[in-house]
């Protein structure tokens, strides 16, 4: 059983019963869940999330859905690396990636997947759906399949080919809208207020959302039950750094960290579609919806649902923001790569490029213990690097090519 | 001279259960004012206390929000749509 006591307006404190709703009916203010933080602390200890199965799932006495039975093919606990190439070439101390690469459909988005369609067939639902840039739509369709649910997929009709195909392989419905992704968004709030769909991020993103707090569950654990100083988070609508800060903070609350976490956040956007970035940059408490045009296809949402919740945490805790362009997204997917053996798409790009950024700017620090997400594959988002990656050369099967191609006297000579 | 208000679920107790009600043309501010006085409550609901539109209201004239035009102050001409849409979800 869940330690859900009900759910509250993120805007005005107006509380609900749980059920598939998502905003305040007064304000309009995104829902919460809301926990029994003291029953929770009873519940939990590390031993017992240490003996946990390796996923999500370990952390469920956090989770707004029953672990038994969940929709689990394995989202998270995902490895973190300690990556000192990466932190010399950008003049940083201790830094970490989390690869969230590593999930069933390569991409963090399996988290809040699991946890949404969990509480779908809760709910009694039989149809799974979301509005998706990509990663989400890969990652419903095969939970969706997994279970035994229909879905229903919708994306900008311009994704990445690569996102296409793996979404479509899983054989639910894929409908590709004429439109950006705030469209197929528009168009899918009206859909949920029409058929009784479980559409994980409208009507259940309430719970969906949820699923990223395990970000912050899994990166304590793995560095020994302590926050980190500082993370590096993208941001597309903002939700996923709103959920890491909220996942540390948490910890603390139930007794699972000894120590009150001090922990900066950083936000990473593209700047084609930076609007959360661009009120931080310019000091405005206001976020003004853009036109996404970037090749971060993932993060490409101009009217971001959480954005003033990001902008928030991101000023409370001290952190800052950045607005990378295309060019320096490319190049940051492959000193990623060539560093440290990580290969990220797009928004991967764009969290390393800002950090980067931040590091010279001196908002992230040499002494500060910096946790970068790397939230999916870069082999969803092959157009992006295609045209300035590939063979070194192209010979004949030949010893003489080779050496033409390669001098001896230039590259160290075999043993 | 009129213009047709889509009003979301969560206002229609307030418009007697319509989904649209129509309103004289002018600007996105004169729309929902006449919303107020054929229908009070409406104003509470869209606007906070400083009287500006909530921030997890978004409003389009036709097929745009209303943002990236002039705000309230966007101009609503004879026969377009004003649709009242609640905080958007996604991502």
């Amino acid at each position: 059983m869940t330690h859900v006591h009900g759910l509250r307006c993120r805007e005005c404190g107006r509380e609900y019963e749980v059920a598939a709703i998502f905003t305040c009916e007064w304000c309009f203010g995104p829902l919460e869940v809301a926990y029994d933080y003291d029953a929770i602390r009873k519940a939990v200890s590390r031993e017992k999330i240490a003996a946990g199965p390796l996923s999500i799932w370990r952390y469920s006495d956090l989770l707004p859905a029953d672990r038994n039975p969940a929709v689990d093919l394995g989202a998270g606990f995902t490895p973190l690396v300690r990556a000192d190439r990466l932190a010399a070439e950008l003049g940083l101390g201790e830094l970490w990636i989390k690869n969230d690469t590593l999930n069933p459909t390569n991409s963090f988005k399996d988290r809040v997947t699991s946890v949404a369609l969990s509480k779908a067939l809760e709910f009694g639902f039989e149809v799974a759906a979301c509005a998706s840039t990509g990663n989400l739509a890969n990652s419903v369709a095969a939970h969706a399949a997994h279970a035994g649910l229909r879905s229903f997929v919708f994306i900008p009709a311009n994704l990445e080919q690569g996102k296409i195909v793996t979404t479509a392989v899983y054989g639910g419905n894929v409908v590709a809208i004429d439109g950006n992704y705030d469209a197929v968004n528009r168009l899918c709030a009206e859909l949920a207020g029409t058929y009784d769909w479980a559409f994980v991020n409208v009507n259940i993103r309430t719970f969906y959302a949820e699923g990223s707090k395990t970000l912050a569950y899994e990166t304590a654990e793995q560095l020994g039950w302590q926050a980190p100083d500082h993370v590096v988070v993208p941001i597309a609508s903002g939700s996923l750094l709103t959920k890491i800060r909220k996942g540390f903070d948490e910890l603390y609350k139930v007794g699972l960290l000894d120590e009150e976490p001090q922990l900066r956040v950083s936000g990473a956007q593209a700047e084609g579609c930076s609007p959360v970035a661009r009120a931080w940059l310019d000091n405005s408490d206001t976020i003004k919806p853009v036109k996404p045009d970037t090749i971060a296809k993932s993060l490409a949402i101009g009217n971001p649902a959480d954005g003033y919740f990001a902008l928030d945490a991101v000023r409370q805790s001290g952190g800052g923001l950045a607005a990378v362009t295309d060019e320096e997204i490319v190049e940051a997917i492959k000193l990623l790569a060539r560093t440290e053996g990580i290969f990220a798409e797009t928004a991967g790009g764009v969290t390393i490029a800002t950090l980067q950024r931040l590091a010279k700017e001196g908002i992230v620090r040499p002494d500060e213990r910096v946790v970068a997400y790397i939230t999916g594959h870069g082999l969803k988002t092959l157009d992006a690097v295609e045209p300035t990656t590939g063979p070194t050369a192209v010979i004949a099967p030949t010893l003489d090519a080779f050496h033409e191609a390669f001098p001896p006297d230039r590259i160290q000579t075999p043993a | 001279m009129s213009v047709t208000v889509r009003i979301p679920t969560q206002l229609r107790e307030l418009s007697g259960g319509a989904s649209e009600i129509s309103a004289e043309a002018g600007t996105v501010q004169s729309v929902l004012d006449s919303l107020q006085a054929a229908h009070p409550g409406f104003a509470e609901r869209l606007f906070d206390e400083q009287g500006e539109l909530r921030r997890f209201v978004n409003v389009f004239v036709d097929e745009e929000d209303i943002r990236f035009l002039e705000g309230v102050d966007t101009p609503v001409a004879d026969r377009a749509t004003v649709s009242i849409v609640p905080a958007v979800a996604g991502g």
